[in-house]
């Protein structure tokens, strides 16, 4: 195989390989380190954790819709404490690089668990998840409002000080995601994770009652790929210097190529680890390919490549 | 957390037959050596569909028995119900037709250590995996009892061979169409309590299970029961498939069905919050 430059950076992070699990979507690690090496991949992206150990949303969580799924967890979580002292020493002792995130009710919330953060060695970079759809109150959702959005990354930002990279999270069910991402940025943030779960519902028509326990669920899966392709797009448009970390319904190397190609400078997998506990082995093996196979002689010369001959805006 | 699925492969395995069984399908897979790891209670995640498919999740099915003797390697026998889409597809596969499992899954039943009474209770095709496990629980020398349960007969799954290791056998439907007019648990505290039962066996709907946890716990009687939510993933890194189980503590949580299941101590589950919030 020729060689390829296949790493990717993230702020300060650098990664081996731009393929990383989707939080919320490899729980503690453990259970795909089952099916293969951890730290074969990019990263671990853990699962959103909250200050204190939450039972997530009632059952049934999950509905499986075309080319899709919509999941209604709640942030389920053992706490920051709990996480800190047992699930990330094992990721370590993995070799694993690890991306922590974090989710919170409050302002503070987040600046709270950045602290905690701060000590922690092994820790590559921390996903602030400003976008989880599962909660009971969608005034919640900091990513659909600007303002909220910017006040939670500054926090994060001034707690931890230069030292880690921060990654915002945003949610794709907004009017501007593009006004969002720069205020994110402005504020601090390194790299922006796009695209979070797209809000739905499914109603079951023999309860004829909404399907899942939390009603409400976010979307995931290819059903949400071109949504994810579009916004990662848009993104890089508006901001070509901030890494993006692109995310929604990829199952293939074709699919993490697309998203590469929009600007994304390394992907994230979800719904398909969920169907393949291996799919983000076979997804990184063919996307490397089919760089080799298209010319590049690195990962960070295709990303964005769908842009090349337009205006760009300056950052 | 137990390295519960220390033994689970992700391979490519062909199917050896698929017959039809009343409303069922009987579908044995060659598994090779994995059989070796398989224990009743265990089940198989599937991927369904073929490759451009819509359908993106894995299905769940409860292994209903497995051989290692078979001239052709290990085997592995499902029963399924042709119901969604995903079934429907995997009981028209044809004989040699490859299929992408993972395998095996999840808690097994605990068998005890003394050949004591045991009473074996299935809802509809729940009743699949209580079979293999008769199998061996009448080879440790217990005394086999079942009790099966559907809404109609032809929801009955009871195969004549399966009666070998099976002391006796009650059926109840609720239409009457099938042995007793009613349900598994109308008499249950007597035959538990005549029988002198020391561990229950039960595979079926969830109500089903809560029913007969009332009896259990009133009996003091120990109930493995094999729960059913639905399941994203299979592996434990979904979360969707959890249920509030209490702990040693005391304390009430969301466990996975999948990686803590789908075998459960029934009087641990708190049946009147499944579908709440904590």
């Amino acid at each position: 195989m020729t060689a390829i430059d296949f790493s990717t950076t993230i702020g300060s992070a650098w990664f081996p390989a731009p393929t990383f699990t989707a939080s919320g979507c490899a729980s503690s690690g453990r259970e795909l380190a089952q099916f293969f090496p951890l730290r074969e991949m990019g990263g671990v992206v853990t699962k959103s954790v909250m200050s204190r150990p939450r039972p997530g949303r009632p059952t049934p969580r999950m509905a499986e819709t075309p080319s899709g799924m919509l999941n209604s967890i709640g942030l389920q979580g053992p706490g920051i404490d709990a996480f800190l002292s047992q699930d990330v020493p094992y990721l370590v002792e993995q070799k694993a690089r690890v991306i922590v995130s974090i989710a919170g009710e409050t302002v503070e919330e987040y600046s709270t668990l950045a602290r905690k953060l701060r000590s922690v060695s092994g820790i590559s970079a921390v996903e602030v998840n400003i976008s989880c759809p599962n909660v009971e109150n969608r005034g919640l959702v900091f990513a659909c409002d600007p303002d909220a959005s910017r006040r939670v990354i500054d926090g994060v930002r001034r707690t931890l000080g230069g030292e880690l990279p921060i990654i915002a999270k945003l949610s794709p069910d907004v009017t501007d995601l593009v006004s969002i991402a720069r205020g994110v940025v402005d504020a601090g943030a390194d790299g922006l994770a796009l695209i979070n779960t797209v809000l739905g519902m499914v109603i079951n028509v023999n309860t004829m009652r909404p399907q899942l326990g939390g009603k409400t669920g976010g979307l995931s899966g290819p059903a949400i790929r071109p949504i994810a392709v579009r916004a990662v797009y848009q993104v890089h448009a508006a901001l070509p210097k901030t890494p993006i970390l692109g995310m929604g319904g990829i199952a293939n190397g074709k699919d993490a190529l697309e998203m590469i190609l929009a600007g994304a400078s390394g992907v994230s997998i979800g719904t398909a680890s969920f169907g393949n506990p291996t799919a983000i082995m076979s997804i990184q093996s063919e996307l490397k390919q089919m760089l080799i196979d298209r010319g590049f002689k690195s990962l960070k010369d295709a990303v964005g490549y769908a842009h090349r001959g337009e205006e760009v805006d300056s950052e | 957390m137990s390295p519960i699925n220390k033994h689970a492969k992700q391979v490519l395995a062909p199917i050896a037959s698929n017959k039809r069984v009343g409303i069922y399908h009987q579908i044995i897979v060659n598994i090779g050596d994995l059989a070796q790891k398989c224990k009743p209670g265990n089940f198989v995640a599937i991927k369904v569909g073929g490759d451009n498919s819509a359908l993106v999740l894995r299905r769940a099915f409860a292994i209903s028995r497995v051989s290692t003797s078979s001239a052709t390697g290990g085997t592995m026998e499902l029963i399924v119900s042709p119901g969604g889409q995903g079934s429907t597809w995997l009981c028209n596969l044809a004989e040699g037709a490859l299929i992408d499992i993972v395998v095996p899954l999840g808690t097994a039943f605990g068998v005890p250590t003394e050949p004591v009474p045991v009473l074996l209770i299935g809802g509809g095709y729940g009743s699949a995996p209580l079979f293999g496990l008769a199998e061996v629980l009448n080879a440790r020398g217990s005394r086999v009892d079942m009790i099966l349960g559907a809404s109609t007969s032809s929801n009955i799954y009871a195969p004549m061979e399966g009666k070998r290791a099976v002391n006796t056998m009650r059926i109840y439907t609720e239409d009457g169409s099938a042995g007793q007019t009613g349900r598994v648990t109308d008499h249950l505290y007597e035959q538990i309590r005549d029988l002198n039962v020391a561990v229950v066996y039960s595979c079926g709907p969830m109500s089903m299970l809560s029913a007969i946890t009332t009896i259990t716990k009133a009996l003091d009687v120990v109930h493995q029961c094999s729960v059913e939510e639905s399941m994203a993933c299979g592996i434990g890194i979904c979360m969707t498939c959890v249920l509030p189980v209490e702990g040693d503590d005391g304390t009430i949580s969301m466990l996975r069905s999948c990686i803590d299941g789908p075998v459960m101590d029934g009087s641990l589950v708190s049946w009147d919050q499944v579908g709440k919030s904590l």
